[in-house]
């Protein structure tokens, strides 16, 4: 097995049993989008009426609508959460060990990302096997057809996360970026209501939702589940993962410095 | 070809801080070098450069004869590292976390794990093999981590302050130990401190202040007839 393969898997199982070491944090993951669907969309239900949009063929209740955009929403926390460990891997040096080996960079980070893409799929699909529990299921084949758009779309959220922590110096700085990035993220997509609908409120708003790349994510999530393909969210979806993995490259391009100054 | 560490003309700056300023040193095959400097004197900064976690255009490294700058993969897989800040993890057995490291640098199967032992059995640290890092003592911890940085063979050994935090006894060990390593394994090595006590005679001595190579040269020579402390302190004008 070549250098590259080793290294993959390594990285690959490291942060699969750190996931094993962190169970309550794969708990927690699951609680947040589980009281969105069972009580935020419950409660939402009567307010928001839907029209049949694509991919549905028929009017769907609104815990359906959602089910695609908090799978996305645990593949955006995840994302975020793993950039916070990077931040927090540089601190303490075991992001030295792993920027050390002699491989290239971008390999590296690419594996580191892997891993845990991986970690934040499965969170998905329990989240979904639980949905399904509740009654909101798709067909068998749905579930199949989500796990390249899932690792697509985690892949993305991932390099954003990773060209975060690049730029961000401290662990402190980090909780002021989450709110700026991981809120307006989720609020302004088309994660918890139809861009249709935005466009009623306000024109600019569905525009900016038209935008933001975590709307293509969650779209290329809700047509692979019912079995359809969107080019359109695929091609936003890998064109913001190239963008966020050049940024993070350059970030952590060591003819910029890495580390925090010292002495 | 020079097959131990040649520092040559290396400068960094933090913006309008100059941290490393035409820094020049070499460290011969076999060779303990201590670099040794105050805090602030641009230690890790140097060693951030040394093991490619940033780079600068002024200056050329090269570990084993690899160029830094041109070969820093080959230059890399010559050189092992032993930080300052802790870098195992902690819930993680010793065996693991060495096999992860050995897995970054492409060694897996049967002949990491023969590495493995062997590294940990050079360290005397064998036996432990088996339990999580976290049960380990400041002193086994780094042992491990010196164990760790042995398993791909390198020819250079980089250590950053890697005594601190650890209490006297832990601590001449761990420098017995290295000097040990240097002279019977022929390894060259460049040990980052601040403790004079750290420091033998027959080492090699770079002694950085401020950004500068103030001294260099076989330690007993440097010092003279003085202990290394007061040598240390008059050159670089630290109150004692």
């Amino acid at each position: 097995m070549s250098a590259y393969l080793i290294a993959l898997r390594a990285i690959v199982l490291r942060e699969a049993l750190r996931f094993v070491h962190q169970r309550e944090r794969f708990v927690a993951a699951l609680v947040r989008p589980l009281v969105w669907l069972l009580v935020f969309a419950a409660g939402f239900r009567a307010a928001l009426g839907l029209s049949i949009i694509a991919p549905y063929q028929t009017y769907i209740t609104y815990e359906t609508y959602i089910v695609p955009g908090l799978c996305g929403m645990i593949l955006l926390f995840n994302g975020m959460q793993s950039s916070l460990s990077l931040v927090y891997d540089r601190e303490t040096g075991s992001m030295r060990l792993l920027l050390t080996a002699p491989l290239p960079r971008g390999w590296l980070l690419f594996c580191k990302l892997l891993g845990s893409t991986m970690i934040s799929v499965l969170q998905v699909y329990t989240f979904l096997l639980i949905a399904a529990f509740f009654g909101i299921d798709m067909e068998p084949l749905g579930y199949l057809a989500a796990l390249p758009a899932l690792m697509i779309a985690g892949l993305m959220l991932g390099t954003l996360g990773l060209a975060l922590s690049s730029f961000i110096k401290q662990l402190e700085n980090f909780a002021g970026v989450m709110n700026f990035v991981i809120f307006p993220m989720f609020f302004l997509s088309s994660a918890l209501y139809p861009l249709w609908k935005m466009a009623e409120s306000s024109s600019l708003l569905r525009d900016i939702c038209a935008f933001n790349p975590f709307t293509h994510a969650v779209e290329l999530i809700r047509f692979a589940l019912y079995q359809q393909f969107n080019g359109w969210a695929l091609f936003w979806t890998l064109l913001a993962t190239l963008v966020f993995m050049s940024l993070a490259l350059w970030g952590y391009d060591p003819a910029r410095g890495l580390t925090r100054r010292k002495g | 070809m020079n097959t131990g560490l040649s520092v040559t003309s290396v400068s960094y700056r933090y913006g309008a801080k100059q941290a490393l300023d035409d820094v020049s040193f070499d460290v011969a095959p076999g060779q303990f070098a201590a670099l040794l400097g105050p805090n602030g004197a641009g230690k890790s900064t140097l060693f951030s450069l040394l093991t490619r976690l940033f780079t600068t255009r002024d200056g050329t490294i090269a570990i084993a004869g690899f160029d830094m700058a041109r070969s820093p993969r080959q230059a890399l897989q010559k050189m092992g590292v032993v930080f300052q800040s802790p870098t195992l993890d902690l819930d993680l057995t010793i065996r693991q976390n060495l096999g992860y490291f050995a897995a970054l640098h492409g060694l897996s199967g049967r002949d990491a794990r023969k590495r493995i032992d062997r590294a940990l059995d050079r360290l005397q640290i064998l036996d432990r093999a088996g339990e999580k890092a976290r049960n380990l003592n400041g002193g086994h911890r780094r042992r491990t981590e010196i164990a760790r940085a042995l398993i791909h063979d390198p020819s250079v050994l980089l250590l950053d302050e890697a005594t601190v935090g650890l209490d006297a006894a832990a601590r001449q060990s761990i420098t017995d130990h290295v000097h040990r390593l240097c002279s019977e394994e022929n390894l060259t090595v460049l040990w980052a401190t601040h403790l004079t006590d750290e420091v033998f005679d027959t080492d090699q001595l770079v002694v950085l202040h401020e950004g500068k190579v103030l001294a260099r040269g076989l330690c007993a020579d440097l010092r003279g007839d003085s202990p290394l402390k007061d040598y240390f302190l008059r050159a670089t004008g630290v109150p004692a």
